[in-house]
């Protein structure tokens, strides 16, 4: 076996048709939407050359910056859910009863589609009929907000949802890379006299950081190029409240009919991606790799 | 180690060649057929059989029938739901794919595929008399300087459909100007009952609210010549029509959270009784009368007004509406005249036919006494017939750059987000960069 993989045409037949399969579908789509952006194009007639003026609308372009805003807050948003989540994966690992049965729970929301998750939670904002609101109404609030309507409300309330949904996901990574760290380690703090809490903190955390790191560069990334709920819950609305970059440029190409512009939109979201993540890897890197 | 380079290379070229063999086999295929002996029609429409099943079979009839009476022709279909149909057909036309018939909108959506150079003018098919058949204003909304591009199927107008059984428990009567309208809001909503269900997350929605009150206002031409630039959006009319929709919203006419819900959760709370007005096409009308799987109950105490007149202006007989889809035929068909000569047959056997199968208000005239239809269905026939204008949507009339900025200036607008004067100011500024 190693012999075969040590020749170059063998290596080279087995890379070569992911690696046209990814040209083709990936980097010269990449390529091309950067070269729209140079274009005056609506989707349909002749394409018209303008050099770079549709990316310096972008950047002049205050419905961006807002929609960027917000995709930024959802970054953080899904980052700092992080910590719930490592929370509650740590509680499961640590064989309580039913952990089995939490851990397939919290997978559900995983399984579904995302049109059906927001089709789910736009009956449970419903502002006369929703559960959120006949439960507030039960609790004796007055008149409780309607959640997707209201401009400072509605980024917030979609953000429940998105978060909910990739619960599951995040719970089992850090799930499996809990279960992998070797029991001795454990039982030996433990006769060392260490607490659970110091166990978690000073012993399964750094031995899980690796897997951490790659947590919040997806949760990050994810959340920069996020469209489906947003897209299906309000469309962006009201008035661009829960706008972001995504759905901001599929409006404008499929709506506006405005493609060149929107291609620039798309290359600037994939550029503002790429220097978050390199801003994250920076910051995350350590010089010592961590071995049991 | 040469050797082996050249074998690297070679299999990467095989590799391309198949990469390319697979890309050129659809063309191979399509110019084979095409050059049979029948010859083939390709039609692309938007009725799936699942959602618009009497849509769809009426297509499927009028095929057949055209396939019987032109033997060497055969029509080949590809059906897709609207959304999709929208994003396929702009993906085709990119790449110079069009179908031979399929479906447009008319105006702004038509624009861009007629400036491409997509679409055939079909003059010399309505000059043979068909455009007699069509209501007057509704080919006119399909023309681009002069020529007609499309051959419009549907023809919808808004009115506000009413829940007798609320007002007759409420003691109030449909509302003839805008006064006894804001009477009624009241005097449900000190009822308890909320008046009226909007879905402004869709937008359009609530433009239909706007469009009515401005023409009401301004007359007929206000907004029309504010949007084709002879006239400008700032004037005091289209102003007055904004603040009159604030003045509803601050009264609590509209459903709550309307802004967050969409279009068919506020249908389904007018149909579920819970609220007492809505504000929709006629394209809703089989809801009303002919839908079995609406309550018999419920369908009997739907009725409809036409929008009031406000403050003594207005007449009630211009509405806002327009025609909905239409037919074209791509310029680039390899069998235009087959093409053109089916999408003539199709809109002739379509009147009719979708008016008393699928309650379709068509474009063609249809003579009320002749066809069996619910007198709900009768009444709306008559009011076009006496209709005095017909305003084409405001999202369809403008550019699709500017229906945006209106769109989302309605949602503002609803949401009090904008003053009258700023919507108008933003339109305003919209339409001019356009020009």
């Amino acid at each position: 076996m190693n012999k075969v993989m040590s020749n170059k045409l063998v290596i080279a037949l087995y890379v070569l048709p992911a690696l046209l399969l990814v040209g083709v579908l990936i980097f010269i789509p990449l390529i091309l939407s950067g070269y729209y952006g140079l274009m005056e194009w609506d989707g349909i007639g002749a394409m018209k050359f303008i050099g770079l003026e549709n990316y310096s609308n972008a950047i002049r372009d205050l419905k961006f910056w807002d929609s960027a805003w917000h995709s930024l807050l959802l970054a953080i948003f899904s980052t700092l859910s992080l910590v719930i989540y490592l929370a509650i994966s740590m509680i499961l690992a640590s064989k309580i009863k039913g952990s089995d049965l939490l851990r397939k729970i919290y997978l559900i929301p995983m399984l579904l589609s995302s049109v059906a998750i927001a089709q789910l939670w736009i009956k449970v904002f419903n502002p006369t009929n929703g559960m959120l609101n006949s439960i507030l109404m039960s609790l004796g609030v007055d008149s409780p907000p309607a959640w997707l309507a209201e401009p400072k409300f509605v980024l917030f309330a979609i953000f429940v949802p998105i978060l909910w949904q990739y619960a599951g996901f995040y719970i089992l990574i850090y799930y499996a890379a809990l279960k992998n760290i070797p029991g001795s380690l454990i039982e030996a703090a433990r006769i060392d006299g260490a607490s659970a809490f110091q166990i978690a903190y000073k012993i399964k955390l750094p031995l899980i950081m690796g897997v951490v790191k790659v947590t919040i560069v997806l949760a990050i990334v994810g959340s920069l190029k996020y469209f489906d709920l947003i897209y299906v819950m309000t469309g962006g609305g009201p008035n661009g409240a829960s706008e972001v970059m995504a759905s901001y440029m599929y409006k404008l190409a499929f709506a506006s009919n405005d493609f060149g512009y929107g291609s620039a939109i798309g290359f600037l979201l994939l550029v503002i991606t790429l220097i978050v993540t390199v801003i994250i890897r920076k910051l995350t890197a350590t010089k010592e790799e961590i071995q049991y | 180690m040469r050797n082996k380079k050249a074998i690297t290379s070679l299999v990467a070229i095989f590799a391309l060649l198949l990469f390319a063999a697979g890309c050129s086999g659809s063309d191979d295929e399509s110019s084979a057929s095409g050059s049979d002996d029948a010859k083939t029609i390709k039609f692309m429409h938007l009725w799936p059989e699942g959602s618009s099943k009497d849509h769809y079979e009426i297509v499927n009839e009028i095929i057949a029938s055209f396939e019987e009476e032109n033997p060497d022709v055969k029509v080949d279909l590809e059906v897709l739901s609207n959304e999709q149909y929208k994003d396929k057909l702009k993906v085709l036309s990119s790449s110079d794919q069009l179908p031979d018939v399929g479906m447009t909108w008319p105006a702004g959506f038509l624009e861009p595929y007629v400036d491409g150079n997509m679409f055939t003018p079909l003059n010399d098919i309505l000059e043979d008399g068909l455009q007699d058949q069509f209501v007057s204003g509704t080919t006119e909304a399909y023309q681009v300087d002069g020529k007609t591009y499309g051959l419009p199927l549907e023809l919808n107008i808004a009115t506000v459909f009413y829940n007798k059984k609320i007002f007759e428990e409420n003691n109030v009567e449909a509302p003839k100007t805008y006064e006894e309208l804001k009477n009624v809001i009241s005097t449900l909503k000190d009822n308890g009952v909320a008046p009226i269900a909007l879905g402004n997350k869709d937008r359009w929605t609530g433009s239909l609210w706007y469009m009515y009150l401005a023409d009401r206002i301004g007359g007929a031409d206000v907004l029309n010549s504010a949007i084709d630039r002879s006239g400008s959006f700032e004037d005091p009319a289209l102003t007055e029509a904004a603040a009159k929709v604030q003045e509803l919203v601050d009264m609590g006419a509209f459903i709550k959270g309307f802004n967050g819900l969409a279009d068919q959760e506020a249908k389904s709370m007018f149909m579920n009784g819970q609220a007492a007005m809505y504000l929709i096409a006629t394209w809703d009308l089989p809801n009303y009368t002919t839908n079995e799987d609406v309550p018999q109950e419920f369908r009997d105490s739907v009725g409809y007004f036409n929008f009031p007149t406000v403050g003594g202006n207005g007449d009630m007989t211009s509405f806002v509406g327009g025609p909905g889809v239409g037919l074209f035929v791509s310029e680039d068909s390899e069998v235009k005249e087959e093409a053109k000569a089916f999408v003539k047959y199709f809109a002739e056997q379509w009147g009719e036919k979708s008016v008393t199968q699928a309650g379709v208000i068509p474009a063609t005239k249809v003579n009320s006494e002749e066809v069996e239809l619910p007198d709900l269905y009768l009444d709306v026939l008559n009011d076009l017939n006496s209709a005095s204008n017909i305003t084409l949507f405001a999202d369809v009339q403008m550019s699709p750059d500017v229906a945006q900025v209106h769109l989302d200036q309605i949602q503002a607008l609803f949401g009090g987000e904008v003053s009258p004067e700023e919507f108008t100011k933003k339109h305003e500024e919209a339409l001019a960069s356009e020009e």
